[in-house]
This record gives structure tokens, sequence and C-alpha cells, in this order.
């Protein structure tokens, strides 16, 4: 295995982005989602996760060294890049480059909302409606997340476009295109999700 | 010399490590001329367009009929063949600059070793070779020659490589076009054969298929419209398969 390492890091990158990280990412959405119901909806659902047993150890498994390893290897793949979308503006082209960036600022974002949030609830916060109303009642606070939801969103979307070549699922020209508009629906349904659940705490 | 004039601005180095520097030149336009004549008329009367005498522009071209691959360079921005680069459907000034994904030899000379020393890693090339007369190879079906055809247009030209985000001087990433011969070769009745070999060459070390980042810019860019994406998406399935095969074990070898 040592010398096909490369290989495995980069299917190992595209495999964790999909499962767990994306289906965490669906999963977390959801709970959030419930915030459009009111707050006692959404305090029932985030106390349901937080009371699932085995949390810290299926947080560090399913979601910390999973999102670790991605985000750091994925900053290793999109600073590789000499972006030219200046002279092809083909439409993969420029999703390539959001890729990158959408990468970017979701690690960016990841890293400030776990400070917000699951490390405030270690010192102590509990995590519920409030502490969430709070953060977002912030206006600029409020504008970084709706970017970095729709960022999120669009990163796993496409990235699922992507999974599907990486792996060899979509081979034809006809079967990429196809996906491209799966995945579309996909972006644009998670990212309604996503805002709807964040403006129900404002 | 006649009214009309061809102006050309061309990125210029002197050697590999020399500063690139644009000289301006223009010349007497003639009918039906290609960017090839255009710099060939520049070799005549190597004088550039203040009227200093200057050296002539260094480029190279082989078959001049776009199968060679040999004079690739960027011109008005794109990387292209110059010899099928005719002059009077090309926007003025023509500019012209070397692939410079590649190192500059002189002018827009480049070294495209790269590409020939990959094709000795992925071995793209079907082994007959024996002791014996092997007799004659297992016969290929006549929509799989056609359909095997379209990939074995490729010239090693470069321009895949001059227009992937990810083959630059960051990353080792072998390019489309090595990729695609493995396909080629894997395709052949005979070169079969050798197919676990080539995809293994694809999996090891660094740089290798899994490098692609799907841009896709490589199958829009190629003169000869091999489905280079394709390819890669189809290897991709074929690598998938095999480290699976290397790493539980298998009996196909």
């Amino acid at each position: 295995m040592s010398t096909n390492r490369e290989f495995f890091y980069r299917r190992l990158h595209s495999l964790l982005g999909v499962v767990p990280l994306g289906a965490y990412l669906i999963v977390h959405f959801m709970i959030n989602y419930t915030a459009t119901r009111g707050p006692e909806a959404y305090n029932q659902a985030a106390g349901f996760m937080g009371n699932m047993p085995f949390l810290l150890l299926m947080e560090f498994v399913l979601i910390y060294i999973p999102i670790l390893f991605h985000g750091i290897y994925g900053l290793y793949i999109a600073f590789q890049a000499r972006h030219n979308t200046s002279t092809y503006s083909y439409f993969r082209n420029w999703m390539f480059r959001l890729q990158r960036i959408t990468g970017v600022i979701t690690i960016i974002f990841i890293a400030w909302h776990v400070w917000d949030t699951r490390i405030q609830k270690a010192f102590g916060a509990e995590v519920n409606f409030d502490m969430m109303a709070d953060i977002v009642a912030n206006p600029i606070a409020l504008t970084l997340y709706i970017i970095s939801i729709i960022a999120a969103t669009f990163h796993f979307a496409n990235g699922l476009w992507s999974f599907a070549v990486t792996w060899g699922i979509t081979v034809s020209h006809r079967s990429q295109r196809i996906a491209t508009y799966v995945t579309l629906a996909v972006f644009l349904g998670m990212s309604y999700v996503g805002v709807a659940a964040i403006l129900a705490f404002v | 010399m006649s009214e009309k004039t061809i102006v050309l601005e061309i990125t210029r180095k002197k050697d590999s490590e020399g500063d690139s520097y644009v000289e301006k030149f223009e010349i007497p336009y003639r009918e039906n001329m290609n960017v090839i004549s255009a710099l060939m008329e520049i070799r005549r009367n190597p004088v550039n367009a203040d009227g200093q005498d200057t050296t002539a522009v260094a480029w190279e071209a082989s078959c001049l009929e776009e199968v060679c691959g040999a004079c690739s360079m960027v011109i008005n921005g794109r990387p292209r063949q110059s010899c099928t680069a005719l002059i009077d459907q090309l926007e003025q000034p023509i500019r012209l600059e070397p692939m410079a994904t590649f190192p500059v030899v002189r002018d827009l000379v480049v070294d495209r070793s790269r590409m020939f020393d990959s094709l000795k890693r992925v071995k793209a090339w079907v082994p007959i070779d024996g002791t014996y007369d092997l007799g004659p190879g297992p016969r290929m079906p006549e929509v799989k020659r056609q359909w095997a055809y379209e990939l074995s247009k490729c010239m090693t030209c470069g321009v895949c490589l001059q227009a992937c985000p990810n083959v630059n001087d960051k990353s080792d990433f072998i390019g489309p076009a090595a990729l695609s011969q493995v396909r080629l070769h894997n395709a052949h009745p005979t070169g079969e054969y050798h197919r676990a070999e080539r995809l293994d060459a694809l999996m090891e070390g660094s740089g290798g298929l899994s490098n692609c980042g799907n841009s896709q810019n490589c199958v829009e860019a190629c003169p000869k419209g091999i489905p280079l994406t394709t390819s890669i998406a189809a290897l991709n399935r074929e690598t998938s398969v095999q480290s699976f095969r290397n790493f539980f074990g298998s009996d196909r070898v």
C-alpha cells in the first residue's frame, strides 16, 4: 500500500466527503430545520442528538477526524491548482474553482462554528435555541452564516458530482451531464433548508 | 510590399535561463498564410516592428498537417497548433507565446520530454517482442477498433497539459494525455495482457490518475477531439476495481 499512498489518500478524501461528512451535513440540516417549528421543537431535536450514547466517540470517529483529514488534505489539493478560468471560462472549470473556494470558506467557517458552539458546550454552555439566536442576533454573524451555509451546500453538491466521477460511477458524457442537474437540485434543496433554518433563529 | 500587413506580438526568451520579453513584428500580408508561414517570413527578414534588426524567432514544426504536435504554442491566449492557425481567422495583433507549462527552451520552443517520460511510466505500448514468432494476435472487433482509433489520434502535443489547472509547477500531475493512452492500450487485445501493470502505474507514486480535479478543460482544448474526460472517468472505474483486487486479492492479474 505504501507506494499507493497518494491514490489512497485522494480516494479516502473523496469518500469521506460523502460518508460520513455529507451524511452528517444532511442530518445537521434536518435538526436545524426543526427550528422553523419553534424553539421547543428545535430544543427537543438538539437534545435528542446531544443525549446520544457514546456521543463523544461518535463525534470523533464520524465527524472530527474525517473533517480534519478532509479539510487539511483538501487545503493541500486546493492550493495546488493554478486557476485559469479567465482563459477557459467553461462551466466545469468554474465548478473546479468554486469547489476550492467554497471548501476554504467552509473549513474556516467550521473552525469558527465549532468554537462558538461545541467548544462553548465543553466549557459548560447549554446548546439550545437561545445559543444560536444569540449568535445570529449580530447581522454580520448572520450574513457570514448564510454565506457559509451556501458555500457548504455547494461544496457538498458539487463534491457529489466529482465523487461519482472519481469512483468511476459516471463515465459517459451523458451521465456526467445528468449528474450535474441532479447535484444542482441537491445544491438548491440543501441551500433552501439551510438558509430557512438559520433565518428561523432570527 | 503590399499595403496590408500582419502584426505579431511574440513572447521571446533567449534560452531557458533568460527573462522573457515581448517583441512586436509587422510583416507583409499574403493570402492563405498560417502562423508558421508568418514565422518563416520573420526568419527570412528578422526585423522587428521598430525597424531594428533582431534574431529570428525560434519555433518547432514538423508535419504541417496537425498530426505531429510539434508546432503547438499559445496563440491569442489559447494553446493550439500553429500550422492550422490561419492568419485570416485570427484577431490582430496575433499574440504568440510558448506553452509555459513546459520548460521553455528558446522563444516558442518548449521541451515536452515530460510527456514522453509519462508514456514510459504508464507503458503506453503493446509488447510483442519474444524469442520466437508469437504468431498473429487476437482479432479486434471493428466497432472497438473505430472507438479506439479516436483515442489513438493523440499526438502528444501538450495542449491538454497547458489547459489543465492541475498541471503546474506546484503539482506533478501526469496530465490527461498519458492517462488516455492507458485506456487505449488496455483496449487493445494484446495490450490488454499488461492491463494491470498500466493501472498500477496510474495508482503508484505521486502525480497519478487521482490528481485529476475534473476541471475538464482538457477535453475542450484537445485539437483532436479525444474524449479525455471520459477516458479519465473510465480509468477511475478500472482503478477502483483494480485497487480492490490488489488489496483483497484476486486471481485476475
